[in-house]
């Protein structure tokens, strides 16, 4: 058994592209960027569309749910950790870590869903937890 | 003289950007920390600028003491600047880690074990018992593999390189020069790149750049995986070799893991030898153009020129391939096809 444990978290650097997501992380919000151009979400959020390059991007927030797709317990650090990534419901994935869980069980493709963590001086981290 | 990041430079290749270079114009192109871009230099930099009779003779270099730097303390780069990097940094993606989340999927998707993995290191192993300079000189069992110190799920302590200091160079010359020589002559003829992203959101960690950086280079040299006798393969870790030979087309994606087992990567019994040096799986992994150490090895093995317990029968021609960066958030991958003249 190996019990996540909470980690000192950096701060991410937010600019003016991205000051809606962490804004809204703030909030409990998970945002993503859809295009209405061509109809497809991405992450990392950005102005112009990775898919089709169209400016026509806006905000939507997610679900919050997701599966993970890949993940790795990091036992080489002095608080072990999970480093994931994960199919979240909108379609796109993201990198992420797996928290508040027994890191021994976790699973690929297990359903998991979104919560947010203090970063130090910054804005809250969108980290994920068994459903 | 020009300095140029390698990913901008890749990126400005794409876009069709990249200035030739003129006579009076020396280029330095830093190829990364890594491994990417040997095959990057020796294709496009070097072998076009010679072929355009920009120049006679070019030198790739690779030098670095990671391992002394470490032991020294010597903080390490700080965070590129690029937009990415507050949507991963904070979750503290390492390299192993960057690594075991493509080891993890593809054992998800293929059944991929941690005894076919280990097989790699085995292989590894066998060759680097006959180099006086392998950090790792024992040859090792799977089970000592699989039963090593879990670093970063599922990847253990022996299915990571070794982090050592080293250097090399490899000297390209134009065809009136290369007459000239008394060494055995190795010629450059295939050589594909490729940048892999996270692209957007649609990550797929079951393949590796190498499966478009091979398939051109394997189209220009007009051969097939079947016809290589020797490989060179980047082996920052155990999964990092299974994925490249799949992607590089020495089997059935997915099949990876069959085609390692059973010593099939050992000199002198399996099908395909790889990495007679040891690679950096136990001989050594510089920084600073590290996989530039896997065109050395080819080279030798053409030349005939490698340890007689490893040397390779009638060794006429051989692939060299390398991925800077990492499997699971993003890379450059390079391939040269390389055959004896």
């Amino acid at each position: 058994m190996a019990e996540s444990k909470d980690r000192k978290l950096p701060a991410p650097a937010v600019s003016t592209e991205t000051q809606a997501y962490w804004d809204a992380a703030a909030q409990g919000k998970l945002m993503l960027r859809k295009c209405t151009a061509c109809g497809q979400v991405h992450h990392y959020p950005r102005a112009i569309c990775p898919f089709c390059f169209s400016d026509k991007t806006e905000w939507i927030e997610a679900s919050g749910k997701g599966t993970i797709y890949s993940y790795s317990v990091m036992r080489r650090a002095p608080v072990p950790y999970a480093m994931a990534y994960v199919t979240l419901a909108e379609g796109p994935r993201m990198v992420t870590n797996i928290v508040d869980c027994d890191l021994d069980k976790l699973k690929v493709e297990q359903p998991v869903k979104v919560v947010f963590k203090p970063s130090d001086g910054g804005p809250p981290l969108p980290m994920f937890t068994p459903a | 003289m020009n300095r140029v990041d390698p990913f901008e430079a890749t990126i400005r290749r794409f876009v069709g950007e990249t200035a030739s270079s003129t006579p009076a114009d020396a280029r330095v192109l830093d190829a990364g920390g890594t491994c990417l871009a040997t095959a990057f230099l020796l294709n496009d930099e070097s072998r076009e600028a010679i072929a355009a009779g920009h120049c006679n003779v070019a030198l790739i270099t690779l030098a670095g003491r990671p391992r002394s730097e470490a032991a020294a303390g010597v903080a390490a780069a700080a965070k590129p600047n690029v937009p990415e990097v507050p949507f991963e940094a904070p979750y503290a993606p390492v390299t192993l880690n960057a690594y075991a989340l493509a080891a993890m999927r593809h054992m998800h998707e293929f059944g991929t074990t941690a005894e076919q993995l280990a097989w790699i290191k085995v292989a590894a192993s066998h060759h680097a018992q006959y180099n006086p300079h392998a950090l790792l000189k024992d040859v090792v069992t799977v089970e000592e593999v699989v039963n090593s110190p879990m670093i970063s799920d599922p990847l253990h302590r022996l299915d990571c390189c070794v982090i050592t200091d080293g250097g090399g160079a490899i000297v390209v010359v134009a065809p009136e020069i290369a007459a000239k020589l008394k060494r055995p002559k190795v010629k450059l003829i295939g050589a594909g790149e490729f940048v892999k992203t996270q692209m957007g959101g649609k990550v797929d960690l079951t393949y590796s750049g190498a499966r478009f950086s091979g398939a051109t280079a394997f189209a220009e040299a007009g051969v097939k995986p079947s016809d290589i006798k020797f490989a060179a393969i980047y082996d920052s870790f155990t999964i990092t070799v299974l994925m490249q030979l799949e992607d590089l087309g020495f089997c059935e994606k997915g099949k990876g893991g069959a085609f390692v087992a059973d010593g099939n990567l050992i000199a002198g019994t399996g099908k395909l030898p790889f990495n007679t040096d040891g690679g950096g799986l136990c001989s050594n992994h510089p920084g600073n153009r590290g996989g530039l150490t896997k065109v050395l090895e080819a080279v030798r093995q053409l030349r005939g020129e490698a340890h007689p317990k490893v040397q390779v029968k009638n060794c006429d021609l051989a692939v060299a391939h390398g991925t800077g960066g990492s499997l699971g958030l993003r890379h450059g991958s390079a391939t040269v096809i390389l055959e004896r003249e």
